[in-house]
């Protein structure tokens, strides 16, 4: 048994929404899992649920050998960093991080020893006898992280917690939070609607859609071969171009163009989904695009087009290829990279 | 130009009103520090005159009702008991009621709570002879727990911490149960500092409630050792300037309890969120 270990874990709340189905899931120790996915999913449900502040409907957690369903969440030593920190206002930073040591009985010294030490690690020192209403954005960040690391908890949560800092700071905790997690190597589990932030922090990521989890799997794994549309959608920034399509002896024509034997047997509708950095301009090529718009990144381009049949597409080349408004493009897939799915079922044929 | 003409209009107007308001209390006040002599020839007085002393000293020790048997200092004594006994209570059931309506999973809490604030339109007046005959059975007649006990459930107070602790953001309560706070803790750690000012308000406000009651003390006590200074505004008899050094003094304490805790007073109601 991992770590941590749901095990067909439903939950149904009193006014009959179903936000979670039948989930089952093993995080191993030390290891950082992002749940990722659009708002309204389940992935705070989830998080709630390993935290003990929703009631489990069905199913079991354990955690560290142990079954913790009924466990009080006071008793779980579990933290949570919450969306807006939920801090605690009537107490300086100082306070905030050493309640949760006091209620667990600890004495003076090895508290203020704690305390300093996390405060070091986070580099709030300066701020300990500030109230939180005197810290920045940032700042209050970092306290909400010290309170969590200062108890040495079994487990990490975390719910959106960069989505209230602007872009800059956000990828600079970011870069912090991981930073963090593997200098202090708890297990941690961190959520997020952000596909990037997922990628970014995650040792393996859960996609989660409409209460189930889609895929599970490593960052670049999921990326490469994604397992559903919905995982090929979400993950990958731009967005995965789609063209509908059909198949026949393996043979797939979509828009205006065939591929052929293909490695599928699958017959009937199917969707196409090629990404923007898996294209490249060549003679023989398989897809016409007259250029609308490029985006110039610097690194890169984006290029966003119509096909024939007036789709939109996009195509992400180097940035030092020069390409003007109301081209025509010839793209060919590099290397077959290309994914096929029912288009009934979104599962993944190919 | 026209703004200094409107500003000393309005502040004009305002002046205007403290005087009527402040003119009759200070007459009050100086027509107590003469003689009763005086102003029995000359009518209320202006100006200050020089029996303060032994007025306001003899209104204090002298021995006074049917029986002769209560003082004035025992009057303040007994109010402050009733006043400091009411608003303590209050606050404490206030507190907990909200807590229980606000925090525990009660079903039909708002019902609950509706029924709570609807017994303000049921003022003591209303039930009194009901509850006289409970405090009457319960042996509680001339007691300070019977001139407290009864008019200490305050839905007004229990209303003001009920709003305040709806305000409280949910994630506090589940962060402070992450930290291994129960529910005792947390409304000791949290909610009590949180509505710090408000409590204090909720005292004052009590406080006053308490002091100025008259029909319930007048009807519960039946000996003169209970007497409370409301009370004894009523029942005082004597000179004329030692029944306004008695209403000059009985103004005291709520005034004081006000000046010194202002601060908090309108913290309390009007700031907190
Ligand atoms: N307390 C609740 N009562 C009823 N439905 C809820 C409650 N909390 C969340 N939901 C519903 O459960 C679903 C999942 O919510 P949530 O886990 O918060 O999604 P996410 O965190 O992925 O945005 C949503 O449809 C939401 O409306
Ligand atoms: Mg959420």
């Amino acid at each position: 048994m991992s770590f941590l270990d749901l095990k067909n874990v439903t939950k149904i709340y009193p006014n009959g929404t179903k936000a979670v189905h039948e989930t089952s899931l093993s995080v191993d120790e030390g290891e950082f899992m992002v749940f990722v996915g659009p708002s309204g999913c389940g992935k705070s449900t989830l998080l709630r649920m390993v935290a003990g502040l929703e009631d489990i409907t069905e199913g079991d957690i354990n955690l560290d050998g142990k079954l913790i369903n009924e466990v009080d969440p006071s008793e779980r030593d579990v933290a949570m960093v919450f969306q807006n920190y939920a801090l605690y206002p009537h107490m300086n930073v100082y306070n905030n991080l050493a309640y949760g040591l006091k209620n667990r009985g600890i004495d003076k010294e090895t508290i203020e020893q704690k305390v300093n030490d996390a405060a070091k690690l986070l580099q709030i020192s300066d701020y300990l006898q500030r109230k939180p209403s005197m810290l920045s954005g940032g700042q209050r960040q970092r306290v909400a992280m010290g309170r969590a690391i200062v108890r040495n908890p079994k487990i990490f949560l975390f719910d959106e917690p960069l989505s209230n800092l602007d872009a800059k700071l956000r990828i600079q905790m970011r870069l912090e939070i991981k930073k963090l997690q593997q200098k202090v190597g708890v297990t941690s589990i961190f959520v997020t609607h952000d596909q990037v932030e997922a990628m970014t922090l995650a040792d393996r990521l859960a996609v989660i859609n409409n209460g189930i989890i889609e895929q599970l799997g490593t960052p670049i794994e999921i990326y490469d071969n994604p397992k559903s549309l919905f995982v090929a959608g979400f993950i990958g920034s731009p967005q995965m171009n789609f063209l509908d399509g059909n198949i026949k002896n393996k043979t797939l024509s979509a828009e205006s163009f065939e591929i052929k034997d293909i490695d599928s047997d699958f017959e009937g509708e199917v969707k196409l989904g090629i990404r923007p950095e898996h294209l490249s301009q060549s003679e023989n090529s398989l897809i016409n695009l007259k250029v609308d718009l490029v985006e110039q990144l610097g690194s890169d381009n984006l290029v966003y087009g119509q096909l024939k049949d007036k789709k939109d597409f996009c195509y992400r080349c180097p940035g030092n290829l020069t390409i003007e408004k109301g081209a025509d493009l010839s793209l060919n897939i590099e290397n077959n990279k290309y994914y096929i799915f029912d288009k009934s079922t979104g599962k993944r044929v190919n | 130009m026209t703004r200094f003409i409107t500003s000393s209009f309005s502040h004009l107007i305002l002046l205007i009103g403290i005087l009527i308001m402040v003119v009759p209390v200070w007459m009050i006040f100086a027509s107590s520090t003469h003689t009763s002599s005086m102003i029995n020839m000359n009518g209320l007085q202006m100006f200050l005159g020089d029996s303060f002393y032994e007025n306001y000293l003899r209104v204090l020790l002298y021995q006074g009702g049917f029986f002769k048997e209560i003082t004035a200092l025992k009057m303040f004594f007994n109010s402050f008991i009733m006043a400091t006994g009411v608003a303590i209570l209050s606050v404490v059931t206030s507190l907990m009621a909200a807590y229980a309506l606000v925090y525990y999973r009660i079903k039909y809490a708002t019902l609950l709570f509706w029924i709570i604030f609807i017994t303000i339109l049921v003022p003591l007046e209303l039930r009194i002879f009901p509850t006289y005959s409970v405090m009457a059975e319960l042996n509680l007649v001339n007691s300070y727990f019977g001139l407290i006990v009864p008019i200490s459930a305050s839905a007004i107070a229990t209303l003001f911490f009920r709003q305040f602790y709806k305000t409280v953001p949910d994630e506090l309560l589940e962060s402070a149960k992450l930290d291994g706070a129960n529910t005792w803790r947390f409304f000791v750690d949290f909610l009590i500092p949180l509505s710090k000012t408000m409590i204090v308000a909720m005292l004052i406000f009590m406080f006053v409630f308490g002091y100025n009651q008259y029909l319930w003390p007048l009807l519960v006590t039946t000996s003169e050792q209970y007497w409370t200074v409301v009370m004894g505004l009523k029942m005082m008899s004597g000179s004329i300037v030692h029944r306004f050094a008695f209403v000059m003094m009985s103004m005291v304490p709520p005034i004081l309890i006000i000046i010194v805790l202002q601060k908090y007073f309108i913290k309390g109601v009007f700031q907190d969120k």
